[in-house]
């Protein structure tokens, strides 16, 4: 049964609904069901051309169109943000194929398609979140092999995921990495949770949300079923520990989001703000205030020279 | 239990055949706790063939391989599961690759190289991992203070002392040596002679070398044997063997070596 939808330029169907071939999102949602089946199982699946390149978000995008319906709203975030040119364009790219209600809000979402973050607000059992990853295997760093891999997956070989992070804690003291950092998952496969940065680990832990994880290029699926079991693999004398700030946000004063660095000038000033813009703006909304906000008076409290400066 | 006179390693009737051709043929033996047993030949004879069948690295043609494990007693390790026989080659047994690249990881610190045994084991303490590091390190005579360099920085003999305690961080009780002193040169092969004889005596290792080299082979092993064609021509002890060689190829091997 194709559904299609009507190109509002000369009343002619131009697309199948969502882009996407019916028997592609069948493939696709067959991948799915046997991804969230076995959590943290990485599941290859007949990955399709998309019309934009390899990188910017294929694997997430044929996720996307495969679960979304008619009904749906979504919300697309590259870095937390919904306005930079990786989320505007998949967002209009469903806006169009798919007519489907678009949102900048977490709450009104009920498909979330992310780059590289969680939002900050606490997801829903009836929302999805779609991930595009880059590099699904865990275990690409030291052992190139895809045979092998498979193999210590099967087998739960998982010594070498260690070997990782001695080596960080060797070279750097401590655990130096800081995104795509690798979790255990129910106990039993351990998973690259894509390019988020580690901030976001425990967020997967419990979550009520559905997770899914496409990866375009290398043609991998997998899923973190609703309240599933994630936990950030560690040392017992080093233990997994997230990124912490000392300053605040700027714009809304938040001490608990994941912060941006951007550099203001090339005088050495700079200031952090939220990542994820919809949290920073709802915060705003609701009447908070950063020090270099432009509704902060110049010479407010604990003023800095990069505040002023910052101020517009 | 595991009784001190029971073979720690049987091997029956072992054949490996390449299609007509044959790699090796009809060998059998057993090796016991401690025991060194060092294989000769010129290279062809089937020696690397033999060992790799032995050591669960490819499935012969036929016969048998029964290894004394610590818990369930004696298995054909051919019919244990993949996963257990992985485990038993990464916990139990070691090898000792010709060349040190083959055996490790060039990417990651010496420190690391050794810890990764470990940690596949299930060890998840930094400092403990460390310390046994630098505690093999020190044992194989590497200095402590190179523990985080890569191996690529490391000269030739170091990196092969160095996947020699990579590989006995374990306490593994059976170690395979592929000629592990090929590619050194003479002053480098000694050091790491002795250094082998010694680990070998303190930690009652069993051993099985293959070399070409009869003064490796004279240094080492207890007992040896003598492969031609694939074949095993002659086996004893070692001193035997090689002060009173009875079969004809054994006799030429023998006289090979230069005399002083």
């Amino acid at each position: 049964m194709e559904q299609t939808v009507n190109n509002p330029a000369d009343n002619t169907s131009a697309y199948n609904f969502a882009y996407l071939d019916e028997q592609t999102k069948r493939m696709i949602r067959r991948t799915l069901l046997k991804a969230v089946a076995i959590p943290g199982y990485q599941v290859p699946f007949a990955g399709r051309e998309m019309p934009m390149p390899y990188g910017w978000g294929t694997g997430g995008v044929q996720v996307t169109a495969a679960v979304i319906g008619p009904k749906d709203t979504l919300k697309v975030i590259d870095q937390g943000a919904d306005d930079t040119t990786n989320a505007v364009s998949i967002r209009q790219f469903f806006a169009k194929t798919a007519n489907v209600a678009t949102t900048e809000k977490t709450a009104e979402a009920s498909i979330i398609q992310t780059r590289h973050r969680i939002p900050e607000k606490e997801l829903r059992e009836d929302q999805v979140l779609v991930y595009q990853v880059p590099i699904p295997e865990p275990l690409r760093f030291l052992e190139p092999r895809e045979t092998e891999t498979r193999k210590m997956h099967a087998l739960e070989e998982y010594g070498l995921m260690h070997v990782k992070l001695y080596e960080d804690i060797a070279r750097h003291g401590h655990i130096a990495t800081t995104y795509a950092y690798p979790v255990m998952v129910d106990d039993r496969y351990v998973m690259d949770p894509s390019p988020t940065p580690k901030f976001d680990n425990p967020k997967m832990h419990n979550m009520a949300a559905l997770q899914l994880f496409g990866a375009g290029r290398e043609k991998r699926i997998y899923a973190l079923p609703p309240y599933t079991k994630v936990k950030s693999l560690d040392f017992e004398d080093h233990p997994f520990e997230v990124q912490s700030w000392d300053d605040e946000c700027g714009m809304c004063g938040a001490r608990d989001s994941y912060l941006d660095e951007v550099i203001l000038d090339d005088k050495g000033n700079r200031m952090f703000v939220c990542s994820d813009t919809d949290y920073c703006s709802e915060r705003q909304d609701a009447g908070h205030r950063g020090q270099q906000h432009h509704d902060q008076p110049l010479g407010g409290p604990k003023s800095s020279p990069s505040s002023e400066k910052a101020a517009e | 239990m595991t009784k001190m006179n029971d073979p720690l390693l049987r091997v029956d009737n072992l054949t490996m055949m390449y299609g007509d051709r044959i790699g090796c043929k009809g060998v059998s033996f057993e090796l016991r706790p401690g025991e060194v047993l060092g294989i000769v030949g010129e290279s062809g004879s089937g020696k690397s063939t033999l060992l790799r069948s032995i050591s669960a690295q490819q499935e012969p043609t036929k016969g048998r391989v029964e290894y004394q494990t610590r818990i369930d007693g004696t298995r054909d390790v051919y019919e244990m599961s993949e996963a257990q026989r992985r485990l038993l080659m990464r916990t139990d047994w070691a090898f000792v690759h010709q060349n040190p690249r083959d055996g490790l990881r060039m990417n990651v610190s010496a420190g690391a190289n050794i810890g990764e045994r470990l940690m596949a084991v299930g060890d998840r303490h930094y400092g403990n991992i460390r310390s046994s590091a630098d505690n093999w390190l020190g044992k194989v005579e590497i200095a402590s203070e190179r523990l985080d360099d890569l191996p690529s920085t490391f000269s030739g003999g170091m990196q092969q002392r160095l996947q020699i305690a990579r590989n006995l961080v374990t306490s593994p009780r059976l170690v395979f040596m592929d000629e592990p002193t090929g590619g050194l040169d003479v002053s480098v092969q000694a050091r790491l002679l002795d250094l082998l004889r010694g680990l070998v005596h303190d930690l009652n290792l069993a051993v099985i070398i293959v070399t070409h080299d009869l003064a490796v082979a004279r240094l080492l092993s207890h007992r040896l044997m003598v492969m031609q064609q694939g074949k095993v021509i002659e086996s004893g002890l070692t001193d035997q063997v090689l002060d009173d060689p009875q079969h004809a190829y054994t006799q030429l091997l023998v006289s090979s070596i230069l005399q002083n």
